[in-house]
């Protein structure tokens, strides 16, 4: 059984986007704020800290969950994937990323890492899904900025062209 | 906000984490999938002096059919029970429900069980548990017991688990022969909780409606299909569950769900019947 007494501070390791990394946390700190002060990878961002607003969605184990309603200490030994790991190797952004930028599928950026987050796990799961599957993940994230039509259509072009990988 | 300070299990065993519940008794919760928990800690709602978190455990991690029951373990996501092979033959109720329950990401985390855990009165997995009228599985160090679950919520954000128990397992009755289900609920947006939810059951002449997001708990109306007019036993039961005006909707706007969206959900649940 793993014990972890707060106030004390404990190694957390696991996958990140296909590196082992590890880094330090109280048993209370959330997995966003790990992956952004711990580990410094600041793509992923923190919204409403309640799982509502999205910004904060990585993939753990390949699902896209709220980084701000799980521990980091929940985390040890998964796999997980934020959006620092979606570009190849040379930087070249992926089919998904190249459709947002194409559809000004956003303005501002605050909510799009975790919206690329979903869109990426839902596309895995069905490359081509209806706009119907895609509004029901789509849902799941608050945008102020583009009133959601060009991120549907960015969406929709990945779906069509059943290349989301 | 972040939550405050706690002492982190995880134990390798359902026996190791009931054992740790009767050492800690009151200042211990069970976590799971953490999709009400966890908010609930960064708002300071909740406080907890230790985790138990049995969302790894394996033994808990099973959907099974067992005599007449779908039985869910408390690690179960409500993903994994959505997208269980067969489940729309199985309890159609359930497969058409689970969709409406928060979102694909909290799906993906958030347990069955821990939302029956939960009570939310606008919650859609007790609110079915109810309308099936389903178990809940429950032990402690001492023994397990099983309670239905119009035993098992007594209230809002309330239930009958006793110090030193946690749930184990959720069991859904599965789809009977000819019977007919349907399922509608009334949110602001897509995945907001609901302001109304109804689940609606048709077998052999009976209708019976739940719904939550009104009462405290989930409320059920059991109606004689030849006992004559719906729409009066809908607005008896619209009354009868005394709902009240809320930032999200007032008492009156319920009632008219109830009625309205009440009668469409039961005649699809007849539709469905044979």
């Amino acid at each position: 059984m793993l014990k972890l007494e707060k106030d004390t501070r404990h190694k957390v390791r696991f996958v990140l986007n296909g590196s082992p990394v590890s880094g330090w946390a109280d048993a209370r700190m959330l997995l966003s704020d790990f992956l952004r002060q711990e580990l410094g990878e600041t793509g992923t961002h923190v919204g409403c800290e309640h799982g509502v607003c999205g910004a904060c969605t990585v993939r753990i184990e390949g699902r896209a969950v709220r980084s701000c309603l799980t521990l980091a200490v929940q985390a040890e030994g998964f796999d997980i994937q934020t959006v620092e790991g979606l570009a190849g190797d040379d930087g070249a952004l992926n089919a998904l990323q190249t459709a947002f930028r194409k559809h000004h599928a956003l303005q501002c950026g605050y909510c799009t890492s975790g919206i690329l987050m979903s869109l990426t796990d839902m596309f895995q799961r069905n490359p081509s899904p209806s706009r119907d599957e895609i509004e029901d993940v789509v849902g799941g994230h608050i945008c102020r900025c583009t009133g959601y039509a060009g991120i549907m259509d960015a969406a929709l072009e990945v779906a069509e062209a059943g290349a989301g990988k | 906000m972040k939550p405050s300070n706690f002492d982190y299990c995880r134990p390798d065993s359902v026996d190791e984490a009931l054992s740790l519940l009767s050492e800690y008794g009151d200042d211990a919760r069970i976590i799971a999938g953490g999709q009400s928990l966890m908010a609930m800690l960064n708002l300071r709602l909740a406080a907890a002096d230790v985790l138990i978190d049995i969302g790894r455990l394996q033994e808990l991690s099973e959907c099974r059919q067992v005599g007449g029951y779908l039985e869910v373990g408390a690690a179960v996501t409500q993903a994994k029970l959505l997208n269980y092979p067969g489940l729309a033959e199985i309890q159609p109720l359930l497969a058409k429900a689970l969709p409406n329950v928060g979102h694909f990401q909290t799906r993906n985390r958030g347990t069955v069980c821990g939302s029956i855990a939960h009570a939310d009165p606008s919650s859609e997995i007790p609110l079915c548990l109810a309308a099936l009228e389903g178990e809940v599985v429950l032990r402690s160090a001492s023994g397990t017991r099983t309670l239905s679950a119009a035993d098992f919520q007594t209230g809002m954000l309330a239930t009958a688990i006793a110090p030193g128990e946690m749930i184990t397992a959720a069991r859904f009755p599965v789809a009977e022969q000819g019977a007919g289900y349907a399922f509608a609920e009334v949110a602001r947006r897509r995945g907001d909780f609901a302001i109304v939810g109804l689940a609606a059951i048709a077998r052999n002449g009976t209708l019976r409606l739940g719904a939550g997001g009104v009462a405290g708990k989930p409320a059920i109306l059991e109606w004689q299909i030849e006992a004559g007019q719906l729409d009066d036993a809908l607005n008896g039961f619209a009354w009868e569950m005394e709902g009240e005006d809320d930032i999200h909707a007032t008492a009156k706007y319920r009632r008219q769900i109830v009625r309205q969206l009440g009668r469409k959900v039961l005649e699809e649940a007849k539709s469905c019947s044979s």
